[in-house]
């Protein structure tokens, strides 16, 4: 299948870009194209205007700032950011999610800020950035603001983005001192989209949890925390609290059925991964 | 004529000759042909699984940018007759006393009063681009009338149910069947009963090339030149011809680099007509290459097949009667008759001794895509019903399973075997040769299975759950009526070989030469395989059915032989020798006992027409056609070992062999390699693979994000054996191979999984083996 | 041997493109690129993807297209170096980088690669249509240096489709070009 006819350009700076979406044309950005191609192949969406950022230098940096968070640029590509010695070794939980996305040529492409403003359901990158408790940087031809993780990610393929606005950064802070991570993904072939995955960062103080951040994601909906779960979790040790962990999962999750997986499967697999991921993640807690 | 002993090119694992120019990026497929002014094809399909077509407008499409015309049903109803692929539907005698029903469905080549399934073509568009044509889809009005659609086969056999296909009395276009003995007698006295039913999904054959045609009228006769994925040129040619109302001779179809086949390009399509008629029409180059979508939703789907089963057996596991009543899902009208329905039919009971049989197949019309052969064509769901049943009721006598199929296995000391039914020619079915006991035994050994029992039961206990399952087939391959060979000396001193069976990947250029090298007496690299090319070769049938080894590959050693014949005849006539005395031996002629005396084809060819006297028939070239006495039964035996876990219903191979026999094999590198490509697919099927629709008849796994196709991960290296049993139902000794690989995974899965979760007490009825469906069985056996 | 076929396409020197049709309705672009070391002007409509850029408008036919999607890798090639799926990419985001496809691997009167070579003596293809995918998939792997892991290698070789092989053969070429030892060989030690 072949796009719809629509304009292309490709912006001269940020200020150009966000200039071009505050018009009145209908305009989508793309970057890499990992998600919007197959969109406009498909002839699912058509745009009147394609605005390319790809070329702006400005978006294109994986760099830790002075307080020691890790910026990563809109035309980061998810290649980039695993080959980064810094995220490795400050932000693992990160490196395993994007080492999770797709295939070497998608992340060849792909960029982490695409995969942040797309936001599939079944994508790893909302839910890690929801965990690792991200800021994202938003700019329009009006002003700039930043958004939280936790507030971006409203829906399938929704977020708190605006039609002109531009998502131009990601911060990812530093992960508090001693905190144990997992990320564990369960998807049919390797490479899919996972059917199902679980993020978790636990902070351990006196031998119990202190800090529990568990996000879900393909369990329907967009990536959220289990709140309660997270509660169950905290002020105990793990092993302990299991059953009730359980519990609150189980009250939590309503996946749907759909052609890759059962609800029943779903629910199973998010339990089961997110179990796995504390009984990990207090492992790696100093 | 080469008695098939010759020990030249016949049986080594030669590289293939078709390689180098694909690896450079320099294949020819089909969307690669430099045609210029060549204009590009799409169509408008329905939306609606079923419906009535109450009027369509295209006037605005005629208008848009790049247009250069629009066809609708109307504008082509007089002008082209629609589309049945007689050869497929066509009764044979015997089978006809069978009182079978085989309804004729004929395709509309572009609808006029009525859609019967999502995809459906209904009017054409043809513009600069593949773009600016998708663009004028969208201005098509259509006004329709939507009807009930029928989706389910079981519920469309029902009296009140909804008609798929409006005008038909009911929702069956094909019916058959067939048996011998007495089977109420033979479960009346059985010691164990079995009673089940084992469902194949729906798969799409999907090659990673789509179908895909490019025509011309040529600008000198006007005759037409089609240029086309098919894997049966010769019957495009007639089908073209015929339709459009143009002389045979006028049309001329080739088929180029193929992207793979599997059955999916071996049926036509209307498209296929409509394109060859559009280049008429209008004079122009026509080109149309299928989408990914088009492909998946709207080409030849297979497979979905339900078999109600019983299997009766006595005490010690000897099978006494089989009944199977088979539903077979045609999609929205009956495009190939008996084949498939048929093929399942008459390869459900295998190499098993069973004399009491009741068989029957009904095809039944959906509102869904037609469907047609697909690697195994039958087979793959036949051996799963029949396999599947084998280790129920091996379950049932509390048996192994492998010790259940043993002691029902014809013996290789019973070959020809007659099983008493009739074949798909409609002539008493024969196995020609075979050793199934001998199979059975190497794959046991190949899996261990008694040591595997032992750690099985070990892994039991630490809460692992690991299984072994078998499946075996046969294969009556070496479809006929016939094939053809023609081959000639070329003036520059190579051999040409022309054949109707074109390669879509099996290597036929390498194969077909190892066999005339052999035959003629030349060098491997003197040869060029010209395959496919309707203007060649006035006949042929084409590559399907595993039958292009047998039928051309037997045509080619006739026709090599022949040829041989030809040159020594003329070469003893120049060089004033007895044609006794004369050898043809890499390419070179000589008269035995005088090695200096020499003489090239090249030399020969040049110097025949100036040879005076001699016989009057001059000339370096032989046609021969191939018409195969019976099948030559090929088989093979699948088990693997399987790693299942209930908590994820993730499923891990952890071994897989394949024993199969295929007669002498040419290439055996070639071969191993079609077992192997066979089994990938049967992975697929096995574990990921399912074309599905929602309850209105809207295909949902219309892409490769939902249809899902096996990777790397997914095939294990798969390890092989072989057995040798030479057909004797042609001169080479060969058998068939090409699809066998795709018969035994779904069986040879299931059954290891069922095995694996035997505590659970789950029962595997149908695939594929997705962790949900693991997590269902694990979870409500 | 073999008669086909008997001009190597790509190899006159440097490529002169088609444009677009006049009837396009989407904007034209003027890109400029290096397409397997050789320069190349052409104007683009926006909505051109690469994969027909290169297969129709500068006749690079090595690059194939099995889905439009994404899913299946045929149509593989390198851009700036790195392996993307060029149905996923605009011919006009080509503008001022470096294109390698298929082509670019052995010119006409050279030898095979040793990647090239290893899918021949292997058997890694059958009906060729994957196989420039799985060459420039791993020629982008090559780019890296060094030997990969038996991992690396199998991720490399996880986003590319074969319908024809299963696969075995395919794996066998990829280890003997990267010089891998066979995973029987491996576990005999």
């Amino acid at each position: 299948m072949k796009p719809a006819p629509f304009d292309y350009v490709a912006a001269r700076s940020v200020e150009h870009a966000v200039e071009l979406l505050a018009g009145d044309t209908d305009a989508k950005v793309i970057a890499g194209g990992q998600s919007l191609m197959p969109v406009l192949n498909m002839r699912l969406g058509r745009p009147e205007l394609v605005v390319d950022i790809g070329r702006l230098d400005v978006l294109n940096h994986v760099r830790i700032s002075d307080s020691g968070a890790l910026l990563v640029g809109a035309t980061a590509t998810q290649a980039q950011v695993l080959a980064h010695p810094d995220v490795n070794r400050g932000w693992p939980l990160l490196a395993t999610a994007v080492a999770n996305i797709g295939h070497p040529q998608i992340r060849n492409r792909g960029t982490i800020c695409g995969s942040l403003a797309h936001n599939d359901p079944a994508a790893e990158l909302p839910a890690t950035a929801i965990v690792l408790d991200a800021t994202l940087r938003i700019q329009s031809s009006r002003r700039i603001r930043t958004v939280p993780a936790e507030q971006m990610f409203v829906g399938p393929f929704m977020t708190a983005l605006a039609p002109d606005e531009l998502l131009v950064e990601a911060e990812f802070p530093p992960p508090p001192a001693g905190a144990g991570w997992s990320f564990r993904e369960f998807a049919t072939r390797p490479g899919d989209f996972a059917t199902v995955g679980a993020a978790v960062q636990l902070v351990r103080r006196d031998g119990v949890v202190a800090d529990a951040r568990l996000v879900l994601f393909g369990v329907g909906g967009s990536a959220t925390r289990a709140h309660s779960a997270e509660e169950a979790l905290t002020g105990s040790s793990p092993s302990r609290v299991e059953d009730q962990v359980r519990a609150q999962l189980e009250a939590e999750l309503d996946p749907a059925d759909d052609v890759h997986a059962s609800a029943g499967l779903r629910r199973d697999l998010a339990e089961k991964l997110t179990i796995d991921a504390i009984a990990e993640a207090w492992a790696r807690c100093a | 004529m080469t008695d098939g002993n010759s020990s030249g090119f016949f049986g080594r694992s030669l590289a293939r000759v078709e390689d180098d120019r694909l690896l450079r990026g320099q294949g020819c497929f089909v969307d690669d042909l430099d045609i210029p002014n060549v204009v590009d094809i799409a169509f408008v399909r329905s939306p609606y699984a079923h419906a009535r077509v109450l009027s369509i407008d295209v006037t605005a499409a005629r208008t848009m940018p790049g247009v250069v015309a629009v066809y609708d049903g109307a504008s082509v109803v007089d002008r082209i007759k629609p589309l049945t692929n007689s050869e497929e539907l066509r009764v044979p005698e015997g089978i006809a006393a069978l009182n079978p029903v085989v309804k004729i469905q004929p395709a509309p080549i572009l609808a006029v009063d009525e859609v019967n399934y999502v995809g459906q073509p209904i009017a054409m568009i043809v513009a600069e681009t593949r773009y600016l044509a998708e663009d004028a889809l969208e201005v098509i009005e259509v006004e329709y009338e939507t009807l009930p659609a029928v989706l389910d086969m079981e519920a469309a056999l029902e009296p009140d149910a909804p008609l798929a296909l409006q005008g038909e009395a009911d929702n069956i276009g094909v019916y058959v069947r067939h048996g011998i003995g007495d089977v109420p007698a033979g479960i009346a006295a059985a010691a164990a009963v079995v009673e089940e039913t084992f469902a194949t999904q729906r798969y799409v054959a999907a090659p990673i090339e789509t179908r895909g045609m490019v025509a011309q009228s040529d600008p000198f006769t006007g005759g037409l030149m089609v240029w086309s994925t098919t894997q049966t040129p010769h019957r495009v040619r007639d089908h073209v011809a015929e339709s459009i109302g143009l002389s045979v001779d006028e049309v001329r179809v080739q088929s180029v680099d193929v992207g793979g086949g599997f059955g999916q390009k071996g049926i036509l399509v209307v498209e296929e007509l409509l394109v060859p008629f559009a280049a008429h029409d209008m004079g122009r180059a026509v080109r149309w290459i299928a989408d990914r979508h088009e492909n998946l939703t709207a080409d030849a789907h297979a497979r979905e097949q339900v078999h109600h089963i019983t299997l009766a057996a006595d005490a010690d596991g000897y099978l006494l009667a089989v009944k199977d009543r088979i539903v077979v899902n045609l999609g929205c009208r009956n495009m190939v008759g008996l084949v498939v329905p048929y093929n399942a039919l008459c390869h459900l009971i295998g190499p098993y001794k069973v004399r009491n049989v009741d068989l029957e197949a009904t095809g039944v019309l959906t509102n869904t895509t037609f469907t047609s052969p697909y690697r195994g064509a039958g087979r793959p769901e036949a051996t799963f019903a029949m396999e599947r049943a084998m280790d129920r009721l091996a379950a049932k006598l509390q048996m192994e399973p492998a010790e259940l199929r043993e002691r029902n296995l014809i013996r290789p000391d019973e070959m020809p075997y007659r099983t008493g039914l009739l074949d798909r020619r409609g002539l008493p079915q024969e196995f020609d040769s075979g050793d199934y006991p001998e199979m059975l035994s190497r794959a046991i050994d190949m899996v261990g299975l008694s040591e595997f029992r032992q750690k099985q039961e070990l892994a039991r206990h630490e809460g692992r759950h690991l299984g072994v399952g078998f499946a075996l087939y046969l294969e009556m391959t070496g479809l006929g009526p016939f094939e053809g060979a023609r081959v000639e000396v070329m003036p520059s001193g190579r051999v040409r070989l022309y054949t109707g069976a074109p390669s879509q990947g099996q290597g036929h250029r390498t194969v077909f030469a190892q066999l005339l090298a052999d035959a003629l007496g030349v060098n491997l690299t003197d040869i060029d395989v010209v395959a496919g090319d309707t203007a060649s070769i006035p006949y042929g049938v084409g590559t399907i059915a595993s039958r292009a080894l047998v039928t051309a590959g037997n045509a080619i050693n006739q026709a090599g032989g022949l040829l041989k014949q030809r040159v020594l005849t003329h070469a003893a006539e120049f060089l004033e020798a007895e044609v006794a005395d004369m050898q043809l031996e890499g390419g070179r002629i000589s008269v035995k006992g005088t090695p200096a005396v020499q003489l090239s084809l090249a030399e020969l060819i040049r110097i025949i027409p100036k040879l005076a006297g001699g016989s009057g028939s001059d000339g370096l070239s032989e046609t021969s056609y191939f018409q195969p006495p019976n099948y030559a039964t090929a088989s093979g035996l699948h088990a693997t070992i399987v790693e299942v876990d209930p908590a994820t219903g993730r499923l891990d191979i952890l071994d897989y062999v394949v024993v199969h026999e295929a007669g002498r094999i040419v290439n055996p590198m070639i071969a191993d390699a079609q077992v192997v490509g066979g089994v990938g697919q049967g992975i697929g099927g096995a574990l990921s693979e399912h074309m599905q629709y929602d309850d209105q008849g809207q295909p949902i796994t219309s892409t490769f994000m939902d249809y899902l196709m096996p990777v790397s991960s997914m095939v294990p290296d798969i390890r092989l054996d072989e057995i040798v049993c030479p057909s004797p139902t042609n001169q080479l000794g060969v058998k068939g191979l090409g699809e066998g690989g795709a018969v035994g995974p779904p069986a040879a899965l299931a059954n290891a999984v069922e095995d694996a979760l035997q505590p659970f007490d789950a029962i595997v009825r149908s695939g594929p083996l997705s962790p949900s469906r693991i997590r269902d069985l694990v979870r409500d056996p | 041997m073999g008669a086909l076929r008997m001009s190597f396409r790509g190899s006159e020197g440097p490529i002169h493109p088609t444009t677009p049709p006049l009837s396009e309705p989407s904007g034209w672009h003027d890109i400029s690129l290096t397409v397997n070391g050789e320069p190349v002007s052409a104007q683009v409509e926006s909505r051109l993807l690469l994969t027909d850029f290169l297969r129709h408008r500068l006749r690079l036919t090595g690059t194939h297209v099995g889905c439009e999607q994404g899913s299946c890798g045929a149509c593989s090639v390198l851009l700036d170096g790195v392996a993307v799926r060029s149905c996923l990419t605009l011919a006009v985001q080509a503008n001022g980088r470096d294109l390698r496809t298929v082509e670019g691997l052995a010119g006409p009167d050279e030898p095979l690669t040793t990647l090239q070579q290893a899918f021949h003596e292997q058997h890694g293809m059958q009906c060729g249509f994957c196989t420039p995918g799985f060459l420039m998939s791993l020629a982008g792997l090559a780019e890296h240096g060094g030997t990969p892991s038996s991992d690396e290698l199998d991720e490399h070789l996880a986003g590319n489709f074969c319908r024809c092989t299963g696969y075995v053969n395919i794996r066998k070429a990829a280890r003997q070009a990267f010089g891998l030892p066979d995973p029987e060989e491996a576990s005999r030690d």
